[in-house]
């Protein structure tokens, strides 16, 4: 039930973003969705795509650092409170957030939250006992 | 395995020539006697006639090697005003080579060689290639470039000097450098430390184990390096590797050189006088202070410099050696009086920052300090390249990577920088020697003069 995350090391310097998004582009890879991170000093650029395998090895070919790990989809209404209910669930079985993002897709009333923990297992294994939707890989880049 | 060869080697063999151990005041004696004869040598050249025929000191007024001091400095700007050899001594025919520094902005300092020049340069490389197991059994890669520059042919004929075989490779082309330690089983190296430390990284990247190679030590020198790069190409290498130091304006590598134990680089002081200055006031400094060293030519034919400004920092030390020797010491070059900048009134030399960045795990020793004063104070900023192994998505393990170079250079240097990380394999290579600060700052205003005092 872990979705494959690609993280990419992003010098300050023009033009690093783009080279990304072009190489993938060139290969006719979608990117499902991304969130970046960054400092004044540098960042990170988290991405999802289906060929996550294509998409590593050819960003490593054009010499990026690239870190491959599993991070975790859910599904929430879009609506008021819909991220607050989830967070709930994680902080009472004392689950600690590494960092998410968030974005929404075609079905209107609906929105996928990105989660990395140090222990996705454990997670996976909380948000369905509480009856929440997690994405299996499959599902994810149907969406897409 | 190579503590043995020096451990069991009988006492004479120990030593290459008998000046390694004669007594100090023997020592003392041939230096001042030398130091006399260097005097009456150069008082007409070009270069010293003026002070000379103003002073009229000879060589008779020399009566204590303390009386150096009232004797001329000689600068790099005073030998290209009297380029190219306003500071030969010999008739151009007597020329049995000449060598240069890169003279990378301007002409280059030429120096000549006679042939029996030639013969002490070898012997004097000999000396601590021998002191560190180089024996005439063994075969030697030499990396350095070969050309004006006085790496390549000063070592080349040291180690030929001492018998063994030689491989000139020369410098660039790493994977062929490591091609030929594992197919001829090179068991020594000769590089810049720098260039050195690009053919370890590239042994440990191509999976090669030290015990995989038949490197037993290395001689490194060209430029300033640090014990904690000592450290990683020693491990990455499995080898030994000694510090050795030189210029081409003196004669090349030969100034001095480590021994076996690694503490110090003996000064062959039968060729060479050392002071140890303070570089604003060029007073002498307590010996252990670090000062500018100032060295002058005791035995050379063809050219003969009196107390040459080297621009290099380095503390003396004349506490006896485990190796017997009686020679002074010097400490590794810690900077340069030209290359040192003053920030926000600190000294930093750029190898205080390799140092900081040597103990950080994570980083790679591939840097730029890049100094600017965008207002009324200096500011830093140091790129450093990070080690793939250590690239995080989570931004709070990539802040404690930060947060531990900051600390380290703080600790090191006592200054805050601004850092910048750079992506693995990004940086520039070097070669030869390492360019690893810009002083991007307009300070031709304020700047304290660091002039030759004539």
């Amino acid at each position: 039930m872990k979705i494959k995350q690609l993280s990419v090391f992003l010098e300050n310097k023009p033009g690093h973003l783009s080279a990304i998004c072009a190489r993938l582009a060139d290969a006719k890879i979608n990117i499902l969705t991304l969130s970046l991170a960054d400092t004044q000093q540098f960042g990170i650029l988290r991405l999802i795509v289906e060929q996550w395998e294509q998409a590593m090895k050819l960003l490593q070919e054009a010499g990026f650092v690239v870190r491959l790990t599993e991070v975790v989809a859910t599904e929430i209404n879009d609506e008021p409170g819909g991220l607050a209910s989830i967070l709930r669930v994680l902080e009472t079985a004392g689950l600690n957030v590494e960092y998410m993002y968030a974005f929404t897709f075609h079905a209107k009333d609906k929105a996928i939250l990105v989660f990395r923990f140090d222990d996705p297992d454990t997670a996976v294994g909380v948000l369905q006992r509480n009856g929440i939707n997690v994405f299996d890989d499959v599902e994810l880049y149907r969406l897409g | 395995m190579a503590e043995a060869i020096y451990e069991n080697l009988p006492f004479e063999n120990l030593y290459w020539s008998q000046m390694e151990t004669l007594p100090r005041e023997e020592m003392r004696v041939l230096q001042l006697e030398r130091l006399r004869k260097t005097v009456d040598k150069v008082r007409h050249l070009p270069l010293y006639r003026e002070f000379f025929e103003k002073t009229k000191l000879s060589g008779d007024d020399i009566r204590s090697l303390d009386d150096i001091r009232r004797l001329p400095f000689t600068t790099k700007a005073q030998l290209l005003e009297n380029y190219p050899f306003g500071h030969l001594l010999i008739p151009r025919h007597e020329i049995a080579r000449i060598h240069g520094s890169s003279g990378t902005k301007s002409k280059p300092t030429l120096m000549a060689y006679t042939r029996k020049d030639l013969e002490t340069w070898a012997n004097l490389c000999a000396r601590f290639l021998y002191a560190g197991g180089l024996r005439s059994n063994h075969l030697v890669q030499v990396s350095f470039g070969y050309g004006l520059f006085t790496g390549g042919f000063g070592l080349h004929y040291g180690i030929e000097c001492v018998g063994a075989g030689i491989l000139p490779a020369a410098a660039g082309n790493t994977p062929r450098q490591i091609m030929f330690m594992q197919d001829l089983k090179t068991d020594g190296l000769i590089a810049t430390p720098s260039y050195a430390m690009n053919i370890a990284e590239t042994v440990r990247d191509m999976g090669i184990k030290p015990h995989e190679l038949a490197l037993k030590f290395a001689h490194f020198g060209a430029e300033a390096w640090t014990e904690e790069m000592r450290q990683v190409i020693e491990n990455l290498l499995g080898i030994k590797a000694f510090n050795n130091y030189g210029l081409s304006e003196i004669l090349g590598p030969s100034i001095s050189g480590e021994c076996w134990y690694q503490n110090g680089m003996h000064i062959q002081e039968d060729n060479f006088l050392i002071e140890c200055l303070d570089p604003e006031t060029l007073e002498p400094v307590p010996e252990g202070t670090p000062g500018e060293l100032v060295i002058t030519n005791l035995n050379k034919e063809a050219t003969s410099l009196l107390r040459y400004r080297t621009r290099d920092i380095a503390i003396l030390d004349s506490s006896p050696c485990r190796c017997g020797r009686t020679t002074q010491r010097m400490g590794r070059i810690v900077g340069r009086s030209d290359d040192m900048v003053v920030v926000r009134g600190v000294n930093l030399f750029p190898t205080q920052i390799e140092e900081a960045l040597l103990r950080v795990e994570g980083v790679t020793p591939h840097f730029l300090i890049k100094v600017e004063r965008p207002g009324a104070m200096d500011e830093i900023t140091v790129q450093v390249e990070i080690q793939e192994s250590h690239f995080s998505d989570k931004m709070s393990d990539m802040d404690e990577l930060r947060r531990n170079i900051l600390h380290q250079i703080q600790v090191v240097t006592g200054l805050r920088v601004k850092l910048e990380l750079a992506a693995p394999q990004t940086m520039q290579r070097f070669v030869g020697k390492a360019k690893r600060l810009e002083d991007l700052r307009d300070l031709h205003n304020v700047q304290s003069s660091q002039g030759d005092k004539k």
